[in-house]
């Protein structure tokens, strides 16, 4: 059989930069590392646009089942690369103010992006696990690459150890399916499990359970959320950025992979344990946050609630939901990459700005970036001129679409108990005297920039909604339709 | 011939076991290290079973992947914990309990 690698150069190209860029190193003078740098930001620029450029309409498969190339792949990894590439240009003054400048950091990143493509284009669930267990270990390794800090070491050990066990559910999971329909194959256990989907196949059941409840801990939904508030914290807030923002979007993908594209037959059984998910992480994330004084720990409890935001879009169970759910994800993503883009803006050498207090007036010495502030929070909070309304929007759309009023009910709900510390985070900007008296911004230009940038696209991409939720619901009907 | 039933349940009890030993444990790090590879060694007898079972070479093949991943995995877990015990001069799972809120 012939060997076609076309679909797979940029994830090719992206595996061989990362290990140029590891050899470089070794001939790199600390002082030029920058050049690792540069090289890391072009590979995710080239990447990207290879993705670009070969942006597929429908949807087929390589590599023997291993590898699906369609529009929602395409779409995804086309953000990860635009959020990791954002990502280490936030963090680059963070990290070398720490001494953690290192070539490491940014091979680790470009190992996780590539587990990332993996994950998203997974056919088989031998694709799906190793992609899965290659970003995992990259992000590990992230959290705990301050390494003479007792925090982040604290905080890897309690990743690594919940990661470890999410990855074992999942492999549990596939086995009982495996053993139940003798295929690895997504598209093939679709065929068998559509023919056994039954209430009382309890086999099915367990494996649909293990599956779920891995997942659950990947995206960090309650109950399965412990890692998330104690990694975001202790984590360097360079790799709270990476873990944050693009693996919430690859744990989205391989949702909707397994699933959507494997078991959807078993929708009425995955509907009810979602709800039960969504509804326990928009209650407790949301609670909690108002507890928090550490910034870090409040967007960790936001990030909980926004995941089973974004849940209530899957659990819908249709197209509409589907796509509902991606454009959540995406509007999300870059949300929480502005949130905790604010805490390495205030950071400088030897000074971390993670807690509520250390924003107490901001708008008097720096009001532009109290206002990047405001919108941040207003789009977390889902206040209308700003994307996040629109997401939020969309998922209570999808469930209200399949009868599930009560559910919508407790998402606005939820939603206005949201609204408190997002506010509480506002006022705090506005309406307290200063907490230091002099505040200097060391941030450099591409930081101030992007980061302005990337809040004034919260609220000047308002009109583009329509063609963006277009691409969503283009980008699911490509999975959906290749059954 | 043995059957089917026992292989799952002997990989059943071992990931209960493991499970067990992740959340019961309060002393050692080192043992949650242990019980996370045992983990995926009882996934391994499931899927070396049910290959055997359905005579799909598919599921051996996944075995060796898992092996290797669980190679790496623990390498790295072994490394943060090399990390931890210099910052803290203690590998019990107790004094884990820096952040919390």
């Amino acid at each position: 059989m012939e060997l076609n690698i076309q679909p797979i150069l940029p994830e090719i190209f992206i595996c061989a930069m990362a290990c140029v860029i590891l050899v470089l190193d070794l001939y790199l003078k600390p002082e030029r590392r920058t050049i690792a740098y540069v090289l890391t930001v072009m590979t995710l620029l080239v990447a990207a646009g290879l993705y670009w450029q070969d942006f597929a309409t429908g949807s087929a498969v390589y590599l023997n089942g291993m590898f699906i190339k369609d529009r929602f792949s395409d779409v995804v990894k086309i953000a990860i690369c635009l959020l990791s590439l954002l990502v280490f240009v936030y963090s680059r003054e963070y990290i070398k103010a720490r001494d953690l400048f290192l070539s490491e950091y940014f091979v680790l990143g470009l190992f996780a992006v590539l587990g990332m493509m993996v994950m998203v284009s997974a056919g088989h669930f031998l694709a799906l696990y190793l992609g899965l267990e290659l970003l995992s270990l990259s992000l590990y390794a992230m959290v705990a690459f301050q390494r003479d800090s007792s925090v982040a070491t604290e905080a890897a050990m309690k990743y690594f150890v919940l990661g470890a066990l999410g990855s074992a559910m999942l492999l549990y999971g596939m086995s009982i399916i495996y053993g139940l329909t003798g295929s690895l194959d997504i598209s093939v256990v679709r065929g068998i499990v559509a023919a056994q989907a039954a209430p009382d196949n309890v086999i099915l059941v367990l494996g649909l359970v293990f599956i779920l409840v891995s997942l659950a801990f990947k995206i960090g939904a309650v109950p399965f959320h412990m890692w998330v508030p104690d990694v975001y914290h202790g984590a360097p807030t360079s790799s709270t950025l990476f873990v944050s923002t693009a693996p919430k979007l690859a744990g989205f993908a391989i949702i909707i992979r397994l699933l959507v594209g494997g078991l959807e037959d078993l929708h009425f059984m995955w509907r009810d344990m979602l709800i039960v998910l969504a509804v326990l992480s928009m209650l407790l994330g949301n609670l909690i946050a108002i507890a928090q004084t550490n910034l870090k720990r409040m967007l960790a409890y936001s990030a909980i609630s926004h995941m089973g935001f974004m849940l209530l879009g899957i659990l819908a169970g249709t197209p509409n939901g589907y796509s509902a759910g991606l454009f959540y994800g995406l509007v999300y993503t870059f949300m929480g990459l502005g949130g905790f883009g604010i805490v390495v803006l205030l950071s400088r050498a030897g000074y971390e700005a993670d807690e509520l207090d250390d924003l107490r007036g901001l708008n008097q010495s720096h009001p532009w970036y109290a206002f990047l502030i405001l919108i941040f929070m207003f789009s977390m909070a889902g206040v209308p001129p700003t994307l996040g309304f629109f997401a939020k929007l969309s998922v209570i759309q999808a469930v209200i679409d399949v009868e599930l009023t009560w559910l919508a009910v407790i998402a606005v709900l939820f939603t206005v108990i949201g609204a408190f510390y997002y506010l509480r985070v506002i006022k705090l900007v506005y309406f307290d005297p200063p907490a230091v008296a002099a505040r200097e911004i060391s941030a450099t230009a591409d930081l101030r920039v992007l980061l302005s940038a990337n809040a004034v696209a919260l609220v000047l991409l308002l009109p583009m909604v329509g063609p963006i939720q277009e691409m969503c619901t283009q980008a699911i009907a490509s999975v959906v339709g290749a059954f | 011939m043995i059957p089917l039933t026992h292989y799952l349940v002997l990989g059943a009890i071992l990931f209960a076991i493991s499970m067990v030993g992740i959340f019961l444990n309060r002393k050692n790090v080192v043992i949650l290290l242990m019980a996370i590879e045992l983990l995926l060694l009882a996934v391994n007898i499931n899927f070396v079973a049910f290959s055997h079972y359905l005579q799909d070479p598919a599921g051996e093949i996944f075995v060796f992947f898992i092996l290797t991943v669980a190679a790496a995995e623990s390498a790295i877990g072994l490394a943060i914990l090399i990390v931890l015990f210099r910052n803290r001069r203690s590998v019990n799972v107790e004094d884990l309990d820096l952040l919390k809120g």
